[in-house]
């Protein structure tokens, strides 16, 4: 892409291809002799990283769409089904699901260091809208997939971002109904969103080309930010980027493997686990994180179509950027003021980021206001007036000479770190968990769980007790619709063999047919049946409890969370603490008290709980001690009988945990291995550059 | 991409039996994939709608052209929020109506934004009243 190559195969055949298509040639020039500046660091690693996230996104997503049903009505359960018994279904949905944020992470981290480094300015006007059209279409293609797991945050998530275009005046509601294709978000818009999620990844990827293109013909840009002028500035791409890249990714994917093995959840919104109800709206709709500071500018403006078009602007202006910053330097590192300016920029969409997980009350409105003007503030008044104002330092005369001044030179990691601490409070700004259960109520106290930790597994006895306490108490009212009888007999669940599985199915009796005479008849259970549910639909056993139906149980565990707030869930991110949801559970079943608070009305038919948000509970008190007997000596206390029914529950919403830890301890040693001996190959190769 | 024959077909009116909805009440069904409240308001709730200077609200329209005239008692609103669609709850915030709790619009007791980010009211669907006991939503 840099002009005509000289490359010539030495293999006939290939020389064959070459005189007819240049292929190889084109290949040369753009990834093995492409001359890059020899003063990157290594926030230009991140196009590599970006490239390979994509690449991860597609190939993943490609292998989830030969599983998935985009359907209404079967696909939360196919997504579930996905991560129960596809072959390493669950891997391939967190690496997916993960891999979107962490997609997120890199482009913020590419576009912030081309705002730092000016990398948007003359001749690399085009690259940078090109970068923020890349930008824009994954925002939409990470929205879409957002929809298609169907979970209470996929349904209203979609309904409040289409909402977004009902502001436009005259034709804003057919804008809407052609999003929709219906009267509201249903099962067309399911199947549209599910097109356009498969057909955007491949946009991108044009457009990268594109990118890359447009960057190969202007050359990259430099942390001094001068060209390079003679061969003594640059090195070879291959094998020097390369191998630097190489080095840049397997750090990257150390991250990125943290969260997919450790952490699954973590970004994630826990109502997401509730499959999407159109009747009933979650208490607080957070977009994904990488939204939220454009989500807090939409919500500090009053107005419905100011701030949609607020909204909006605050991205459409990165377009502008390369001429509302007309200052000639182009590197930070020279300009004083800019540099400081840079930093409060990064510190306000932060802080918005934040304030986009909080609901939109009394400070945080103020503070999004304020904030909101800051941010358009920096675009439209601080760079166009620092280009006048600011007297940049002198930059050096080549790359050469800022190389060979800068040797002992410690800004620059200063700055790295800088960079570093910031993107990581970015990225814990927008994971707050949902406060599903929260709401005025007590914090559940913490537990001790033997599945916790990056070893944690399942404890035998507490699964097989936990299982006993389902069937004698919960399940006359709950059901376990995604847990088949097969899977009691499988390696991390409760350990029984094939044959106590298939004589445990047996005891229940399950519908099937129409036989021959065209008669549903009743049979007994065989190990690929599902637990049968107590209730054959919503509103049966919506009437028969006084109007709240008991909830499935198979992923109460990960449908529930509590908001651990600030610091903790930075805390959490370390110590891999994720067990909100059993915590919640084990604490609701202990939280039943006779004695209501002052202060506190309970309506009748409804019980007190102490961490019930809201207190007033449908489910009478569920356990009471002695209940169920124990084979194995195990107190019959009600705080036992929930730790064993609160694990059993954890496994049933996540029957690979063991595995997925597992297999995540592999990855890192190979990770670590891997990312070592990049490193000290890319001081081999750089050995005779620096 | 607009809507099918079959998503409009299943769109045609709906027939509801208000005689079980007793003072005070409310139901909610679903018409066109939407919540249409069907509130069963006390003669309190009907006076505060009334007695509201009209030419002061954010979307000025008064309580008679809302509902029926001789059925005032009955108020049909589309239960979805004007500023981005979630479902208000009803006998909720300060106006004796509907609270979104997305973003904290406030609407009365005759679906009419009081307070809050919502531009608009809460719209009136199409229906008319077949019998005193019945109406037909489209």
């Amino acid at each position: 892409m840099s002009g005509p190559s000289d490359y010539q195969p030495s293999n006939p055949a290939l020389q064959w291809i070459e005189r007819r298509l240049p292929i190889l040639g084109l290949m040369h020039s753009s990834f093995v002799a492409y001359p890059t500046p020899r003063n990157l660091n290594y926030w230009w690693t991140f196009g590599a990283i970006l490239s390979f996230m994509l690449g991860m996104q597609i190939l993943t997503g490609v292998i989830l769409a030969m599983h998935y049903t985009p359907h209404a009505d079967l696909a939360f359960k196919s997504v579930e089904l996905i991560v129960r018994d596809v072959n390493y279904g669950w891997l391939l949905r967190n690496m997916h699901a993960v891999g979107a944020s962490m997609f997120f992470v890199a482009v913020y981290v590419h576009m912030f260091r081309g705002l730092y480094y000016g990398s948007y300015k003359e001749p690399r006007e085009v690259l940078w809208i090109l970068g923020v059209i890349i930008y824009l279409l994954m925002m939409a293609t990470g929205f879409m997939g957002y929809v298609l797991p169907w979970g209470q945050m996929s349904f209203w998530g979609a309904t409040v971002i289409t909402n977004l275009f009902s502001a436009i005046p005259y034709v804003g509601e057919s804008i809407v109904t052609l999003l929709w294709g219906g009267y509201s978000v249903g099962n067309p818009t399911l199947n549209r969103f599910f097109s356009l999620h498969y057909l955007l990844p491949f946009l991108i990827a044009g457009v990268v080309v594109l990118h890359v293109w447009a960057l190969h013909v202007a050359g990259q840009n430099n942390p001094d930010g001068v060209e390079p002028k003679t061969e003594k500035d640059t090195v070879p791409f291959t094998p020097h980027a390369t191998i630097k890249d190489m080095f840049g990714v397997a750090c990257f994917m150390l991250l990125y493997a943290w969260f997919i093995f450790y952490m699954p959840n973590y970004l994630g919104d826990a109502d997401n686990y509730i499959p999407a109800n159109p009747g009933v709206t979650p208490p607080h709709i957070v977009p994904e994180w990488y939204y939220l500071p454009f989500y807090a500018i939409l919500r500090s403006i009053p107005n419905k179509l100011a701030g949609v078009i607020g909204m909006f602007g605050a991205i459409i202006i990165l377009c502008f950027l390369p001429w509302l910053d007309a200052a000639k330097t182009r590197s930070s590192k020279y300009r004083p003021l800019a540099k400081q300016f840079f930093w409060i920029f990064v510190v306000v969409c932060i802080l918005l980021g934040y304030l986009g997980a909080q609901p939109p009350e009394g400070i945080y409105v103020i503070a999004g206001r304020v904030l909101t003007v800051c941010y358009f503030a920096y675009f439209l008044i601080v760079l166009p007036l620092l280009a006048r104002i600011e007297k940049p330092r002198p930059v050096p005369n080549s790359i050469s000479d800022a190389v060979l001044a800068k040797t002992g030179s410690r800004s620059t990691p200063m700055v790295s770190t800088a960079i570093m601490l910031a993107l990581a409070g970015s990225l814990f700004a927008g994971s707050v968990d949902s406060a599903k259960a929260s709401e005025g109520s007590d914090t559940p106290p913490g537990n001790k769980w033997s599945f916790s930790g990056p070893f944690g597994k399942f404890d035998r006895g507490a699964l097989q007790r936990g299982l006993k306490v389902y069937k004698e108490v919960c399940a006359s009212c709950h059901g376990l619709s995604y847990v088949a009888f097969r899977n009691l007999a499988e390696p991390g669940g409760p350990s029984y063999s094939v044959a106590q599985a298939a004589a445990f199915a047996s005891e229940y009796k399950v519908k099937d047919g129409p036989n021959d005479a065209g008669d549903m008849f009743e049979r007994a259970g065989r190990p690929a049946d599902y637990f049968p549910s107590p209730f054959p639909n919503e509103q049966a056993a919506r009437a028969a409890n006084g109007g709240a139906a008991p909830p499935d149980l198979s992923l109460i565990t990960k449908a529930r969370s509590y908001k651990r707030g600030f610091p903790w869930f930075i805390f959490d991110f370390f110590t891999q603490f994720q067990e909100q949801g059993p915590d919640y559970v084990s604490a609701l079943l202990q939280g039943f008290e006779d004695k209501v608070p002052e202060g506190v009305t309970i309506p009748e038919g409804s019980y007190y709980n102490k961490y019930f948000p809201g207190h007033a509970i449908k489910m009478p008190k569920p356990l009471s001690d002695g209940q169920v007997t124990y084979d194995d000596g195990s107190p019959t206390t009600v705080a036992q009988y929930s730790k064993d029914v609160t694990t059993f529950l954890m496994w049933t919403a996540e029957p690979h945990m063991e595995a997925r830890k597992r297999l995540g301890f592999q990855v890192f040693v190979f990770l670590i291995l891997f990312a070592g001996l990049m490193y000290f190959t890319k001081k081999k190769v750089w050995a005779s550059s620096h | 991409m607009n809507p099918d024959a079959s998503t409009i077909a299943a769109g045609a009116p709906i027939e509801v039996d208000l005689s079980p909805v007793a003072e005070g009440q409310d139901i909610k069904v679903f018409w066109r994939g939407k919540p249409i409240y069907i509130s069963h308001r006390t003669k309190k709730q009907i006076d505060e709608a009334r007695a509201v200077n009209v030419a002061s609200l954010p979307d000025p329209q008064s309580d008679e052209a809302r509902v029926k005239s001789g059925h005032e008692q009955w108020l049909v609103v589309i239960g979805i929020c004007t500023h981005l669609g979630c479902i208000p709850i009803a006998h909720e915030g300060n106006y004796d109506g509907f609270f979104c709790p997305c973003h904290g619009s406030q609407y009365d007791s005759s679906g009419r934004i009081r307070q809050g980010p919502a531009p608009a009211n809460l719209p009136v669907p199409p229906y008319q009243f077949v019998s005193d006991t019945k109406i037909q939503i489209g």
